[in-house]
């Protein structure tokens, strides 16, 4: 039988009462959001923190809205309100298709997309997600807000720049002037499994120039869950099937996957650059989807 | 820890530890052993409860999460004795082997039922696709769940009067393809 180590618990009423927890109790303590990762790690006592604050209770923090040409996401957003959430998916499908591979339905009750973003596991779909579409992270603590880009956000496996008397408030997405598509593929072997490789994009056009081009990798060992160099490859070039093969090509070779039981390395990167060719089809598919609609 | 919760629109309150785990509670202090305990890493099901109105892997849930709020197990599934369709779809579709995720893929069938009143079977099995049958019954479970969503139809048409043929033969259940 699994169970978690001793801790003490405590729910917070306020994003200011957790704030005010996380400081009283100190580094040992943790954000509980919907549990889906931390409780599955303090079961296996990988992690045992001393003290548990509880935010499920503020609603404050659980919303979509689109405020000054953003798309704002609660930080306690559920998995399924995102998915299910219209606004989010016409702006950014690259979301929804996501969503609909992150865990499974029941989880995704539960799961947040902060929490989600928290864990900063390196197969973690929506960190790709989110550095594709270049997000920003609004993040709370005793001292003020600051706010820092999704590419800045993780410092490796497991670590993010959140301090421990900090937390994740809001994730805001940028929604460019002129449309554009997004996608996510992913390649995984069962539902719930984390993926084997999977790649998001996002592109915005000008004409069938590529002005902007966003790339996100889970699972590949990419920096930054990105791919910049393939990125800068796209900025300014044709919106053709061999743009996007060269940067493919581009992306795998600056990806460091390990070899385990999900696969070998060589395979993780072969998917790492035909994943991204599919991301990238998918999304001019879309962005011309949506001109036709305009 | 002092938690109280209403537990199938009972009201419980228990002194637990915040560690304990909601499925853990269920079953060892309140007795309610119908959600089972199966493979503890949220990944098979067989504890799946409603926290409030939405299932969850109640392995993966703390007791005092769900302190204030509402359970239903499926122990809360039969309303007046009678049990709900999904859980004569079940019976009527042989819709279980060992029984063992039963409980659980019950309590997702209900929720899905509420929320899409005529899911296909391609809609039934993504919504069962965190849940495991190691029997490996999955056709009969979908089929069951048909059977429950054609019965809840045939209801709300008596209900609603009918269009014309409202006689009550006393056979409620749908014809279901073999």
């Amino acid at each position: 039988m699994q169970v978690p180590a001793h801790f003490e618990y405590e729910r917070a009423t306020s994003v200011q009462h957790a704030l005010a927890l996380l400081a009283k109790y100190g580094p040992e303590s943790r954000v509980l959001a919907g549990g889906h990762s931390l409780i599955p790690m303090m079961k296996l006592r990988l992690a045992q923190p001393e003290t548990l604050v509880d935010i499920n209770d503020l609603a404050e923090l659980a919303y979509l809205t689109v405020a000054d040409g953003e798309l704002r996401i609660g930080a306690l957003t559920r998995h399924a309100e995102l998915l299910g959430s219209a606004v989010a998916g016409q702006h950014f499908p690259i979301l929804h298709d996501a969503e609909r591979r992150i865990a499974d339905p029941i989880v995704r009750n539960r799961g947040t997309v902060g929490g989600s973003l928290c864990q900063a596991d390196p197969s973690e779909d929506l960190s790709a997600v989110f550095a594709a579409v270049r997000a920003t992270m609004v993040i709370e603590g005793g001292s003020g807000t600051r706010t820092v880009p999704e590419r800045a956000f993780h410092l490796g496996p497991y670590e993010t720049v959140v301090a421990p008397d900090e937390m994740l408030t809001e994730i805001r997405v940028p929604i460019l002037p002129g449309g554009g598509g997004s996608a996510y593929v992913k390649v995984d072997r069962r539902a719930g499994d984390w993926p084997v490789g999977a790649a998001g994009a996002a592109l915005w056009l000008d004409g069938d120039t590529i002005t902007e081009a966003g790339i996100g990798l889970a699972a590949v060992g990419a920096a930054h869950f990105s791919a910049a160099e393939a990125e800068d490859f796209l900025r300014g070039a044709p919106a053709t099937d061999e743009s996007f093969v060269a940067a493919g090509r581009i992306a795998a070779e600056h990806c460091s996957p390990v070899s385990d039981q999900r696969g070998p390395a060589d395979y993780k990167r072969h998917l790492a650059a035909e994943l991204t060719v599919r991301a990238l089809r998918r999304a001019l598919g879309r962005a011309h989807a949506r001109r036709g609609e305009a | 820890m002092r938690v109280t919760m209403s537990v199938n629109d009972r009201e419980c309150l228990a002194e637990v530890e915040p560690r304990l785990l909601l499925i853990h509670f269920l079953r060892d202090q309140l007795g309610l052993t119908g959600s089972h305990w199966g493979c503890d890493t949220s990944n098979c099901g067989a504890c799946v409860v409603w926290l409030d109105e939405t299932p969850v892997k109640s392995c993966t849930v703390l007791t005092a999460m769900a302190d204030g709020h509402r359970v239903r197990t499926v122990e809360g599934l039969a309303r007046g004795g009678e049990l709900d369709p999904v859980q004569q779809g079940f019976a009527e579709c042989h819709g279980l082997q060992c029984g063992f995720c039963t409980p659980g893929m019950m309590m997702t069938a209900r929720w899905l039922l509420d929320h899409n009143l005529d899911p296909s079977p391609a809609e039934i099995r993504e919504a069962l696709s965190g849940q495991i049958c190691r029997c490996t019954g999955y056709e009969n479970i979908v089929r069951s769940i048909r059977w429950a969503a054609e019965r809840e139809a045939a209801d709300r048409d008596r209900l609603a009067g009918g269009d014309g043929d409202d006689g009550d033969d006393g056979d409620h259940g749908p014809e279901v393809a073999g």
